[in-house]
This record gives C-alpha cells, structure tokens and sequence, in this order.
C-alpha cells in the first residue's frame, strides 16, 4: 500500500508509530498527483515546493498532532494567503489573496499541508465542473464522465488518492453531488456551523463549506477544526461545539429514519433508487426503524432555488468590476464602458446567465412575485422537514437522481443539468446537515446514499453514516485509472 | 396666485464611533487617502460585514434625542447600484425597517414654535469618494480614496412639514444641536459628517395634493441650504405661473452661480433592488437596553436652555443661542463656577467672543480661551483691576495666546491704577498744566472735566480707574 492512498486517520497511525515522516507523505502525494493529474485535472495551482516545505517544517517540530503532516486541498474559491484564489473565472485568474479564509486558517494551524486549490464551475455556479474558465475534471472512475459540481476538482482529487481530503463548497449539492458522482464521503454542515469568512460568496444564505473524505471518521476530524464560531462571520452560530468523532458509533439500533416518497418518484433511475432500498434495507437489519413520509413541497425547492441563489448572486458578484483587483478592461472609453466590458469579458456564460435572472427577480415590479414568493416557498420547504423532524431522526434518500453523466451531455441544456440538483437543494433551503455516502455501483459508476439531519445534528449523521461504513465496503472501491484519456 | 412650499430634508450624519460600521478600520476624518481600510470595506472576495455595537448604541441615542420610536426588530438590505467608489457595488443599508421611526423636533421661526415630524432614521454604510484632476468630466483620470467607505450614517428623513428655507434651516440647526449634545456626531458639515438633500415642492393655496417634488443636492452649508431653496421654490413657481410643466427629477446646487441644476429625471432614476442583507442577521433591540440608554442621556438644549433661563434669568434668545451647542454650553455651565452673573458671561460670549471667533472662521472647541480664565477677567473687572475698555484687549490677547487675565495684565502693565495717592499726584499735575481748562471748569463750562479727564488717561496710558479720576478730579476742582 503506498502511502497516497491511505486515508487521514491511517496516515495519522503512520504518522504516530514513525513508519513515515510527513515529508514522505507529501512527497508520495505529490508522486501520485504526477501520475494521474494530466487524466483527472483537479487542481487549478499546485504549490509542490511550498507543500514540501510545510511538511519539512512539520517533521522539524517533531510529534505530531491535529492535521500535522497531512496534505489537503481548497476549492479555489477558499481564499489562501498569498495563493491564487480564482474561484476558475478569468475575473480572478491571477488574484492572490492577503488573507486567509477562516477555515484555510484553521487547518493551517492545525497543521494540515496545503497542496493547492482545486478546480469547480465559475464561482460554484454548476454541477459539473464543465463551467471552469479554465478546463473541465474528470471523473476517476469513467474519464468520459463529469466528476460533478461545484466542487468537482475537490470530490475527484480525493477519489482518484491525489489527497486523503479537501474542502468544497454547498450551496444547492455542491459537495454533496459531486461525492456522490465520485464515491466518496461528502459533508455539507448545518448553515451556520462553518465560517464563510474568506469563501468567495455565490448565494450566502446558502453556501456552506464542505468536507471530502474516504472515510467517515476523516470528515469528523476535519470537521471538528473548521467548525465553530468565528467573529468575523455573523452567520456562524454561537453553539457549544461537540467533538464530531464521538458520534462515530456502530449504532444505529431504534434510530427513526424516514425516507420521502418525493426522493423516489419519476425522474429518478430505477438503479440509484434499488440501490438505495438495499442501503435502507441495511439499515433496517442494523435496527433502525425506517419509514415512508412525504416532504409535499419538494417540487418547488429546484424554482426557489433558482431564484433566491441567483438574486442573492447577482448582488455577491456584483463587486468584480474591474475597479480594486481582478481582471479590468483597459481598452474601455469611460467607466460605464469599463464596468460593462469587464463583466463581460471576465464573466462566463453561466455566471451571466445567473446574474441576469437575479437582477430580473429583484427588479422593482418583480421582486414580490419573484423573491418575496421564493422566500415564502423556502419557509413552507423547512416547515416540511421541521414536520418530519418531530418524529424522526433522520431522513434517507439517493444523493441524484443518476449516477455521473458524459462530459460535454448536458452543455447547452442548463434545464436537465439543473435537476441533477433535485434532492440536494432543499437542505440548503432549509439549512439542514446533509451527507453523501458511498452506497453501491451502477454500471461501475458509485451511487450515493444522501443523509438529512436535524439543523445542528450533525452527529447523528455521522453516526448512522458511520454504521453503514462498518458494514460495507463501497468506500474502499477504488477507481482503475489504467486507461487512456478519450 | 399665492404658494405654499412643502419642504421635506433628507439629513446624513456620520456616527462618530471608533471604527467603521462593518469592520475595525479607523473612522478618523482626514487620514491620509487609503490607509483606513481593510479588504472588508474594500470589498474584497470572501469578506463579510460584522456589524459594530457601537453604532447601533449611538443610531438609537440619536433616536431617542429625535423623540423616536426605537424599533425592537430591524434588518439590512443591499442596495444595489455600481459606482468606482462603492467597492461591494451594493450598498448595505436599511429599506423597509429602519432602525427609527415616527419622531419629532421642535422649532421656533420668528417667535412662532412649531413641531416638525421626522419619518424615520436609518443606517447604512458610507461609500468612498473619488479625486479627480480638476472636473469629473475632463479629468484624465480618477482616484479612489476609501478611508470613507463603511463609515456609519444615520439617514434621517422629516415628514414634508416645513413651510420655508428659514424653517428648513431651523430645522437643520435644531437637528444638529440635538445629536451634538446626544453625542452621537461631530455634525460638520464643512467635513461632511451633516450632510442634507432637499425635496422642494409648491402648490397654490389651499390646494391639498402636493405639487411636483425636486430633490437639491450638493448642499454643502446652513447657507447653501437655504439659498438653493430659495431657489428652487421660485424657479416651480415661475415654471406654474408660465405655464410650464415641472418634472420630477433630482437637481444639484452650483455653489458657484447660485443656481440648481438638472441632473436625473425620474426615468432615470437607479433601480436600486433592495433586498435583505443575507450576511447579516436581523437586529433585535431589547427593551432594558433601551431603557438603559435612556437613562444614560445627557441633558437635551431644551432642558438646558429651562435651566439656565430659571438659573441666571438669561432671556430665551440667549438661552437659545447657548444650546446650540453643547460645548457652548459646557463652556458657559464651567464660567458660572467662578463667576456668579450668568448674563454678563452671555454678553461676554455671545459678543466679544463670538466675533473673535467668527473672524477667525473657529468655533467654540477651538478656542484658546479657558472658561476659567474668562471668568477671572469678569472679576478683575469688578475689583477695578481693570477697566471694562481694557477688557477688551486683555480679552484679545487671551483670545490670541491662551494665557490667564492675570498672567497678561502682569506681563504688559495692563493693571489699572486704583490706587489714590498715585492718581492723586497725576490728577495735580493734569490741573497745574492746563490752567485753562480748570479756568472754563470754573467758570461754568462742566464739559472741561472730560478734557481733563482724558490728560489724565493720556497721561497713565489709559489704566487709570475712571470712576476714581472723576471723583478725585472733582474733589481737587471743587475744593
């Protein structure tokens, strides 16, 4: 077994017992990362010198602890002191940061080795990583196939072992999605758990960081450093903060787990929902108590979406005007002229498209028909889970409605490649913990098995996440990245 | 045809609190251009606003000092509009739930009190500002200065019950010594930190609806105000009187020819799509920190000027003069320490200092002059020490270096001679060498005192007690 394809708490072990120093890790990482990124294509900026120096530091100071010695990635749009940061729009091509996201600080200081930024669809607006300005991801178990978005370079990173774990974001499904379409564990946390400070805001009622990992346990761990309260972040709640991995427990006995009927109807694969009847299945010989109820507002969760992340999108974006950083248009006569030729040279079309229909739905005349009725609908969405949550502990559904589509299938048809979001976005609607797992295979493609928690419980998420881990094994199923790019 | 003018201002105030509204930058008036930023108030990616404590303490002192009623659930909204000097290109302030609503002030125009109502008091940022080379529109180029970017203003908007640009003008100065004493703003609007736009309308008489409204910027003094007004009200008149149709539209004041100027129609107007701000949560006011802020206000001018009226027996106008600001205030409150008569340390104020200071361009925090000190001069008046006259100087010299009555009055000579065998052996000499005088004195001619009187000023260069000369003078003449 080479060192790149341990997990985090397996290279914390080797880490401990001296089998291998973190400038070893980092270096097999780096080896790997060689050997398979011309296929995969996550990351936007490698820092190979500056990640062996951090490890060669790291080994100085000796033992070893917290994320010492081990490598990570960010989703390019987590700002990184004196790193690109281009949230993979040519806007930012070439914007470093002074700063540091609160949780970049975090693991920073946790002693986690930061390897580079990872690819995504311009400023998190997709749900492919086709919308990257720069280049599309890959897939590591189909290289045909989209790895999913937003956080598409983070998801397929840490499937294809070029990292043991990284952060993405979620605002409708983008960690979770993307997980999904990769085999891997993805964590999106309740809304308010993790600081937003220094993530680069797409529709901030929304957006939340996520986690990517192989194993539970590893999501636990990291969560426990990036969570809590941050005062640079009013949105990131005063809460007592749990150690996360306590909740790791083979233990789902009596648990009441709910699956909605609206997570199984037409639209859905017959496949991805068999294998999540088996997961559930699972569940039940593991003791649970599983259940069939109704979220009736589902169908409105994607329109909703689509107006609220766009409008509060069109405002968030509105900054990147050519005046402070980032891309300007020097060959404009005037300042209208530079704003206008800015945007639109340094925007891709998704991004505007986005930013059009946010400014349509908070035009005067519109606004009450368009975002005041998104606000309502959003309310009736949480009163939803809120009903189910009374008398369950959890709710259990498949993460898509299909497992990883062809590159290049859904280009131009933004209306099919929106439902990929279908069971994702109402947790951010709600602001629910929501979780991915790996739960079987399709035509060799993994399947995932979405989890849905009461807001701030994400412990019992953990938990039955971990149980299923124990008793499968679809998450040590690694991609064969034998073949050769098509 | 007779017309009624409704006037309604919109007054900005900037919060004198430490930091800015959203992040710990300075909020210090004249720093160099761009060194009281951070990426929060220069909108950089990734950053939020974390609203300051302080500011929402000093909006609601305000509020209270406006009579208001202080909202207990409030929230902010992104006002969305690009500009080179707004860096998030939205600006965060309060749209449908202002901080404050439903207040008043009273005014006092020619004798006649009247209460004018204010619709609501809001927060918001304030943007940067741009430096151009000579003028907007033929300068090369434009710099952007964001030491302003974040300040706090609280927006405070009257109901359109003013009648006239004296009325808009007391408003304006009662509005400012209402949040000078609150202590919530410097109010100047020479920095900026008072800004006021006008909504100007007329109709006939009677007539109930209102006429079509302008709205003046670019006010930049009590003066400006009140010009522009002027203005506006005869140009809507002249406009209806020829049969012309007004528009509704924003204009701005041209210090320079004393004119206003079109600058957007209504049609142009910004679309601005307000919504609420998703990175801050809404504000809950409890009710105990209200109260305890209540409770924490210093004295209003009204209250003040009650007191000094029943206190000294100062007249209302002067009264009224002393609580325009609470430093003239505090300066009068600390002279009545060390003198008893209020009225002659008003006159003293509201006359010899006061047109020391205007000459200068100062108000009353710049000057040098100690209340102590002042009220040491009213009692080396009153001991005869000096006379009233060499007051004045005394005063001037104070004004100029700072120094205590006493110290001046040593160091120059300035006492005067009070003392009577002195003035005596002056008032001999005077007679002895003007035998004339004494002569017409004698013969009838009262007036000649005054000439003698006057050799003997010239003689001790002015310091000598004029009561005493008079009646020494009168005595050797008599005798």
């Amino acid at each position: 077994m080479e060192l790149y394809e341990l997990t985090l708490r397996e290279l914390q072990q080797v880490l401990h017992k001296g089998e291998a120093s973190a400038t070893d890790i980092t270096k097999s990482v780096l080896g790997r990362i060689h050997e398979v990124e011309e296929k995969i294509k996550a990351f936007i900026t490698l820092d190979e010198e500056g990640a062996i120096n951090q490890a060669q530091q790291c080994d100085a100071r000796g033992a070893y602890s917290g994320l010492d010695g081990i490598p990570y990635g960010l989703k390019d749009l987590i700002c990184s002191q004196g790193m690109k940061t281009t949230c993979a729009s040519r806007m930012l091509e070439n914007f470093v940061p002074f700063y540091d996201a609160t949780v970049a600080a975090r693991l920073k200081a946790a002693g986690g080795i930061l390897l580079g930024k990872l690819n995504l669809d311009e400023f998190a607006m997709g749900s492919s990583t086709e919308q990257s300005a720069f280049f599309p991801t890959r897939n590591p178990w189909d290289l045909t196939r989209v790895p999913g978005g937003s956080s598409g370079g983070s998801a397929a990173a840490v499937a294809a072992r070029e990292l043991p774990f990284a952060l993405g974001t979620d605002t409708g499904g983008s960690t979770r999605q993307p997980a999904s379409y990769c085999g891997v564990i993805g964590f999106k946390p309740t809304y308010g758990r993790v600081s937003r400070y220094g993530v680069v805001a797409y529709a901030s009622s929304l957006d939340q960081v996520g986690v990517f990992s192989r194993e539970v346990g590893d999501c636990a761990q990291v969560l426990n450093i990036i969570a809590g309260k941050d005062p640079l972040d009013s949105t990131c709640v005063e809460l007592e903060k749990p150690d996360f991995t306590s909740f790791l427990k083979d233990d789902v006995k009596d648990l009441k787990i709910a699956y909605p009927r609206e997570y199984f109807q037409k639209g859905i694969d017959s496949g991805v929902k068999d294998t999540v009847k088996q997961a559930l299945l699972k569940y039940e010989e593991l003791g649970a108590i599983v259940e069939e109820v109704s979220l009736p507002h589902s169908e409105y969760a994607l329109p909703t979406y689509y107006l609220v992340a766009p409008a509060e999108a069109s405002a968030n974006l509105a900054r990147f005007d050519g005046v402070r950083y980032g891309f300007r248009d020097f060959q404009a006569e005037n300042v209208v002229g530079m704003f206008s030729s800015t945007r639109a040279e340094g925007f891709g079309d998704e991004v505007k498209m986005r930013i059009m229909l946010g400014t349509y739905a908070l035009s005067s005349g519109y606004y009450d028909a368009y975002y005041l009725k998104a606000l309502k609908v959003r309310r009736l969405i949480k009163e939803d889970f809120d009903n189910v949550f009374a008398k369950f502990d959890l709710i259990v559904a498949p993460t898509t409605p299909t497992t990883a589509f062809k590159l290049g299938e859904q280009v131009g048809d933004p209306l099919t490649l929106y439902m990929n979001d279908i069971l994702t976005v109402p947790v951010n609607m709600a602001g629910l913990p929501g979780m991915s797992i790996p739960c079987g295979f399709l035509e060799g493609m993994p399947v995932g098995l979405q989890l849905i928690g009461r807001a701030f419980d994400e412990g019992t998420l953990l938990r039955a996440a971990y149980a299923f881990e124990q008793h499968s094994d679809y998450h040590q199923a690694k991609p064969d990245l034998g073949g050769e790019l098509i | 045809m007779n017309f009624e003018t409704v006037i309604g201002l919109e007054i900005h105030v900037e919060l004198k609190t430490r930091s800015k509204i959203f992040c710990s930058c300075s909020n210090e008036f004249g720093a160099e251009p761009n060194t009281n930023v951070c990426p929060i108030c220069s909108g950089f990616p990734g950053m939020l606003p974390v609203l300051n404590q302080q500011v929402v303490e000093y909006a609601i002192k305000a509020g209270l000092a406006l009579n208001c009623e202080i909202a207990d659930y409030c929230k902010f909204d992104r006002k969305n509009y690009f500009y080179p000097d707004l860096p998030k290109a939205y600006q965060i302030s309060q749209f449908d739930l202002p901080i404050c609503k439903k207040g008043y002030l009273d005014i006092e125009v020619d004798g006649v009190k009247k209460r004018i109502g204010i619709t609501r008091a809001h927060l918001e940022e304030d943007a940067g500002k741009l430096v151009h080379q000579g003028t907007i529109s033929s300068t090369p180029f434009s710099l952007v200065d964001l030491n302003r970017s974040g300040v706090p203003l609280l927006e405070i908007v009257s109901e359109p019950d003013l009648r006239s640009s004296k009325e808009a003008r007391a408003y304006m100065e009662k509005l400012r010594s209402l949040l000078l004493f609150a202590g919530v703003s410097d109010c100047k609007m020479e920095e900026g930190s008072l800004r006021c736009d006008a909504n100007v309308s007329v109709r006939p008489y009677g007539q109930k609806t209102l006429g079509t409204r302008t709205e003046i910027k670019n006010l930049n003094s009590f003066r400006a105000v009140e010009k522009a007004i002027d203005f506006e009200v005869q140009r809507h008149i002249e406009a209806i009187e020829d049969g012309e149709e007004l528009i509704q539209e924003t204009r701005t004041w041209e210090e320079d020819q004393q004119i206003t100027r079109s600058m957007r129609s209504k049609e142009e107007a910004h679309d601005y799509r307000y919504f609420p701000d998703p990175d801050l949560p809404p504000l809950r006011i409890s009710r105990e920190w209200v109260n305890d802020l209540r409770l924490s206000m210093p004295e209003m001018p009204e209250q003040a000027r009650e007191r000094i009226m029943d206190q000294f027996g100062l007249s209302a106008y002067d009264a009224g003069l002393l609580t325009l600001s609470p430093d003239l205030l505090a300066f009068f409150d600390e002279c009545t320490h060390y003198y008893h008569d209020g009225k002659i340390i008003a006159n003293w104020m509201m006359g010899e200092m006061s047109k020391l200071l205007n000459q200068k361009n100062l108000d009353i925090g710049q000057c040098r002059i100690r209340p102590a000190h002042m009220a040491e001069m009213l009692n080396l008046i009153d001991q005869g020490r000096i006379s009233g006259k060499m007051a004045k100087e005394v005063f001037q010299v104070m004004f100029d270096t700072g120094s205590s009555p006493e110290a001046i009055i040593k160091e120059r000579g300035m006492e005067q001679i009070s003392d009577e065998a002195t003035l005596e052996k002056i008032i001999l000499e005077v007679i002895a060498n003007n035998p004339g005088a004494v002569e017409d004195y004698r013969n009838g001619k009262k007036k000649a005192t005054g000439f003698l009187v006057g050799q003997v000023m010239q003689a001790t260069r002015g310091q000598a007690n004029p009561a005493l000369v008079n009646q020494i003078l009168a005595r050797k003449l008599n005798s």
